[in-house]
């Protein structure tokens, strides 16, 4: 079992290995998370009951809710990334935690603008200075915060220990934001969903719910591996795996390789 | 199907401007995720093989 663990750690924490196996898995992950999506956006826009109270606009949930849970989940992710890399000193770690936080600067606009939309014609207006609201701005800042350390930081290892420092700490402000519509009375409706309770949800409003937030995830792990990859290969580019995947003949490199060129050939054009 | 005719599919009782609005944003943060990854990947490629062409003069 040991074995097993300390021999997963060493792939984990290998360039070649990460950049191989994300190769495999992106085209699954991608195909799911579309097909899960597009299911869950079409069916929440067209299919699903308007709701008695809030109508129509009720339906910018689907986009909402998948948005706000992910941005949260994505930070957590880089936080986790944050401690890993800097206790066992895992460079890979460190890339993920590094290519994470756009992804979820993103999805933290994202539910920040829909929260607003949706705000107007339930609440009346666009923004209040609520727990929920300003502790989901936080986040935002957060990842800013994070994105302008790479970004101002020419030592390498010094922005990857300052970056994982700052998502950890940042992370008190995620039961911040879990727990803000129970602790301050607020504007800003209590949890639609829970692990421990049942939805409050209609089950025809409820399941489309369930298909975005699941096909969220698929997308996200795309957009890691995909970015991560990048790293990856400016990062190795001096290793004979790296220049063999850009110039030998399709005919001299394993299967997976060959894959690649291909992939990299049709890139180029 | 809930909406009984395309119209008032676009409409939404009088939420349509919001909820597409909002549908909008979430096209454009998916196109931005899905790009900025793929025009990375170029460039990065073309970056090493200059570099290799570089190297071997």
């Amino acid at each position: 079992m040991w074995q097993a663990l300390t021999r997963l750690y060493h792939k984990l924490g290998s360039p070649k290995w990460f950049y191989e196996i994300s190769g495999r898995w992106m085209p699954w992950f991608l195909i799911i998370g579309s097909a899960l999506t597009a299911v869950g956006v079409v069916w929440g826009l067209a299919f699903a009951p308007a709701d008695y109270l809030q109508g129509n606009s009720f339906r910018i949930i689907y986009i909402h809710v998948p948005s706000a849970l992910l941005s949260q989940s994505a930070y957590i992710m880089m936080a986790i990334a944050g401690v890993v890399g800097l206790v066992w000193k895992m460079k890979m770690s460190f890339i993920v935690g590094k290519v994470i936080a756009p992804i979820g600067a993103s999805l933290a606009i994202l539910a920040l603008l829909t929260g607003a939309i949706w705000g107007k014609p339930t609440w009346g207006t666009w923004w209040v200075w609520d727990a929920r609201l300003t502790s989901m701005l936080i986040l935002l800042f957060l990842y800013f915060g994070v994105i302008a350390i790479y970004n101002a930081i020419e030592s390498e290892d010094m922005a990857n220990k300052a970056a994982a420092v700052l998502s950890i700490v940042g992370s008190i402000n995620i039961p911040i934001i879990k727990y803000s519509v129970e602790w301050w009375n607020t504007l800003h409706q209590p949890a639609t969903i829970t692990l421990t309770k049942k939805p409050t949800m209609a089950p025809e409003m409820f399941i489309p719910l369930v298909f975005t937030i699941v096909g969220f995830y698929c997308l996200f792990a795309v957009w890691v591996f995909a970015r991560t990859r990048n790293e990856i290969l400016w990062r190795e580019r001096r290793t004979n795996w790296v220049k063999k995947l850009l110039t030998l003949p399709a005919a001299n490199v394993s299967k997976v390789s060959a894959n690649e060129q291909t992939e990299l050939k049709g890139a180029d054009k | 199907m809930f909406f009984d005719s395309f119209s008032s599919f676009i409409q939404m009782g009088n939420h349509g401007f919001y909820v597409w609005l909002c549908y909008g944003i979430f096209a454009v943060t998916l196109a931005v995720n899905f790009i900025s990854p793929m025009l990375t990947r170029k460039k990065v490629i073309k970056d090493i093989e200059r570099q290799l062409r570089r190297d071997q003069k």
